[in-house]
């Protein structure tokens, strides 16, 4: 049995989106694109151009909801299958875009360049448990125009996993669509294995502005997945209450839904999100709240209620540094995840809501993500029964160290986490230095990246990506593109 | 010399009848049964301590290995014997009077098996007495003493003293072992080492029985 979390009474849900329909029908959303406002109307929605807002009727959402994907699939750069997005299955990628990176030398944080980017790619692919990378910062050392292009263009070059990305504006996507068309080869091969998420974000309450509801048509164009990341802030830009606060996520996702499949009948599509609390006293969006937790779970129930598979940005954490709140937090929020069945977990990695990456907590959380992984299995049988022999051959032997039980399953029924988790004897602990978990982890983050051995692609797609780079780059005024190394 | 390496490398992968196999077939070659040893079987071993070590391998790989070990000393041991080649020595171990806590103390001489030492394992709640008299009895090198509870391990000591009372302490050396225990307090007591888990012991008492 696979063991599950359940927050949500099944007509709680059903009210909930029956308020949320409810919600697109009379009030609408408002959307800052002529395009998609022409797509709606053409099919029936309620345009209101002055007012610049669109009602979307039930039977547009009935007709979204059936030809939306109940899940896909993600294969790497070099097209091995890596993801079924689908059920209760549950992946971890790498928080996503912060502006600053934890500098493990100083203890502080500053703006990431391309190396720290690189470095970055190469670490997410040695981690066992992190199943995808992000586009998890943004490099400063290239013009703001190109930042989300040139990310993308340094995790294909350097990585492999798939990425979950995003355009920052309406003109990125076509390079960046490009670059992963020049990896598979062709659009259609793309299409068919897909190698990136771009997550689209609704703005709270119940907008879509002109790039991210214009990426929702590109994407679903060429069959690149999407995650909608609404983010409702409880108590600030949604109501105080959780419920009040689902019925938001369920009618912005929904919105979003409806754009993509009304563009593209089942475009592949992750029911996500990124919603917080909003803590009055600091101002503050708190990602490691455990309201802002509840709410993520709350809404991937309704999602699965739908038949949709789910992300969201959860298992980061608020703190400033790698300290015990960076693990309470990130532990937290990563195991209430698992449990709910969230299929993308975005948030190994964050610190300082969804601001600032760090190797060394990403490290750390790939721990959290490798024991939860585990847990995820559950409890099975595994040639335990009859049971008598097996402790027949224990009273006979003195010990099951090297019994055959022991040696078939003993990899499978525990997880043994990497140096960063300390389980040694105190004297040997000491006898290795006395590390602390920041000095483990960042020596496993140094070990990790000198054993990268280098790109994977075809020398030629290397060449035709750094073309397409490099032209983008000249285009907005950058002549070369950044050392690679520092 | 190839089939030395074939030995050890069938070793670290603790196949058991390859291992005697190979040995015998070494034999067979004219080779040297101490070198057969040193770097055949316990060439491999050593190999499986560092990975050990490393956490490339766990505890079960290194008794399965340990198991091939054994086989391939059994074709070797009446030629060894026959050249007056010393073994590894023998080891005393007990938990101490008072104390019935025996986990650790088990370990240690599974370990301490598979790395070629004979063991005597005096069980638990075993007196000063006892120890001395069995290190006597069977000419053994080392002591190996276990205490799980802080109010037993005064009985340490009192074995230490027992034994140089009995002019044998220069000849057993000793080493402790168990949760309360420490380097700190080994030296407090005059033991010779203080190992913290099994692979520990079996370094610590190879180094004192060099």
């Amino acid at each position: 049995m696979r063991p599950k979390l359940r927050l949500l009474a099944d007509d709680l849900i059903t009210r909930i989106l029956d308020e949320a329909r409810e919600i697109l029908s009379t009030l609408g959303v408002e959307i800052h694109n002529d395009a998609v406002v022409t797509l709606l109307g053409d099919h029936g929605a309620q345009v209101d151009r002055e007012a610049g807002r669109v009602r979307i009727p039930g039977t547009l959402v009935d007709r979204a909801l059936e030809s939306a994907p109940s899940g896909f699939r993600l294969y790497d750069a070099l097209g091995q299958e890596t993801h079924d997005l689908s059920g209760d299955r549950v992946y971890f990628t790498p928080g996503s875009a912060a502006i600053n990176l934890l500098d493990p030398e100083s203890g502080e944080m500053r703006r990431p360049t391309t190396a720290d980017y690189i470095r970055f790619v190469k670490l997410v692919t040695a981690l066992p448990h992190v199943a995808s990378q992000s586009t998890a910062f943004i490099p400063a050392d290239v013009p703001e125009r190109i930042s989300d292009s040139y990310r993308l263009y340094l995790s294909l070059r350097h990585g492999v996993k798939p990425v979950v990305t995003g355009a920052f504006t309406i003109e990125a996507f076509e390079v960046m669509k490009d670059l992963q068309v020049a990896v598979r080869g062709s659009g259609e091969a793309l299409a068919e294995k897909p190698l990136t998420v771009f997550s689209c974000c609704p703005t709270a309450p119940l907008k879509w502005s002109d790039v991210t509801s214009q990426n929702l048509l590109d994407c679903a164009a060429y069959g690149i997945p999407v995650e909608y990341i609404s983010m409702p802030l409880s108590g600030f830009m949604a109501p105080v209450t959780l419920v009040g606060t689902l019925v938001q996520h369920t009618a912005e996702t929904l919105s979003g839904l409806v754009i993509s499949q009304l563009a593209q009948p089942g475009a592949p599509a992750l029911y996500g999100g990124s919603p917080a609390i909003f803590d009055v006293r600091y101002e503050t969006t708190p990602m490691g709240a455990v309201e802002t937790q509840m709410i993520d779970c709350a809404y991937a129930e309704i999602g699965k209620h739908l038949g949709l598979p789910t992300q969201a940005y959860i298992g980061l954490s608020d703190a400033k540094q790698l300290d015990a709140q960076a693990g309470i937090e990130s532990a937290m929020g990563a195991t209430l995840a698992t449990l709910a069945g969230i299929n993308n977990i975005s948030g190994p990695g964050m610190l300082d809501f969804e601001s600032c990456q760090s190797l060394e907590k990403l490290v750390v959380d790939n721990e959290i993500c490798g024991m939860l992984l585990r847990l995820a299995e559950g409890i099975v049988p595994r040639d335990d029964f009859p049971a008598r022999p097996l402790f027949e051959e224990m009273l006979r032997e003195g010990h099951m160290l090297i019994a055959k039980h022991s040696r078939t399953h003993l990899r499978s029924e525990h997880y043994f986490p990497g140096a960063t988790i300390d389980r040694a004897q105190r004297s040997r602990w000491q006898d290795e230095g006395a590390r602390t978990l920041r000095q483990r982890a960042h020596g496993e983050v140094e070990r990790l990246i000198a054993a990268d051995t280098g790109p994977v692609l075809a020398a030629e797609t290397l060449r035709a990506l750094e073309d397409l780079m490099v032209a983008e780059a000249r285009r907005h005024g950058l002549e070369r593109l950044p050392a690679e190394e520092n | 010399m190839e089939i030395l390496e074939k030995i050890a490398a069938q070793l670290q992968q603790g196949e058991e009848e390859e291992v005697a196999a190979l040995t015998q077939r070494a034999i067979d070659a004219q080779i040297e049964p101490k070198q057969i040893l040193d770097q055949g079987l316990i060439g491999g071993m050593n190999v499986v301590g560092e990975l050990f070590r490393d956490h490339e391998i766990f505890l079960p790989e290194v008794l399965l290995a340990a198991k091939a070990m054994h086989a391939g000393l059994d074709r070797l041991k009446p030629l060894l014997e026959a050249a007056d080649v010393p073994s590894r020595g023998k080891v005393i171990l007990g938990t101490v009077q008072g104390d019935l806590h025996d986990i650790g103390k088990n370990l240690v001489g599974i370990m301490l098996r598979g790395a070629g030492f004979e063991v005597i394992d005096l069980g638990n709640d075993v007196s000063p007495e006892r120890f001395v008299q069995a290190a006597k009895e069977n000419d053994a090198a080392v002591i190996g003493m276990s205490a799980l509870l802080t109010t037993t391990m005064p009985v340490m000591k009192q074995v230490i003293t027992l034994l140089t009372e009995a002019g044998l302490g220069s000849r057993v050396r000793t080493i402790i072992g168990g949760a309360p225990v420490s380097g700190d307090f080994a030296q407090q007591i005059g033991a010779d080492a203080y190992a913290y888990d099994g692979a520990n012991a079996v370094e610590q008492i190879k180094a004192l029985t060099v």
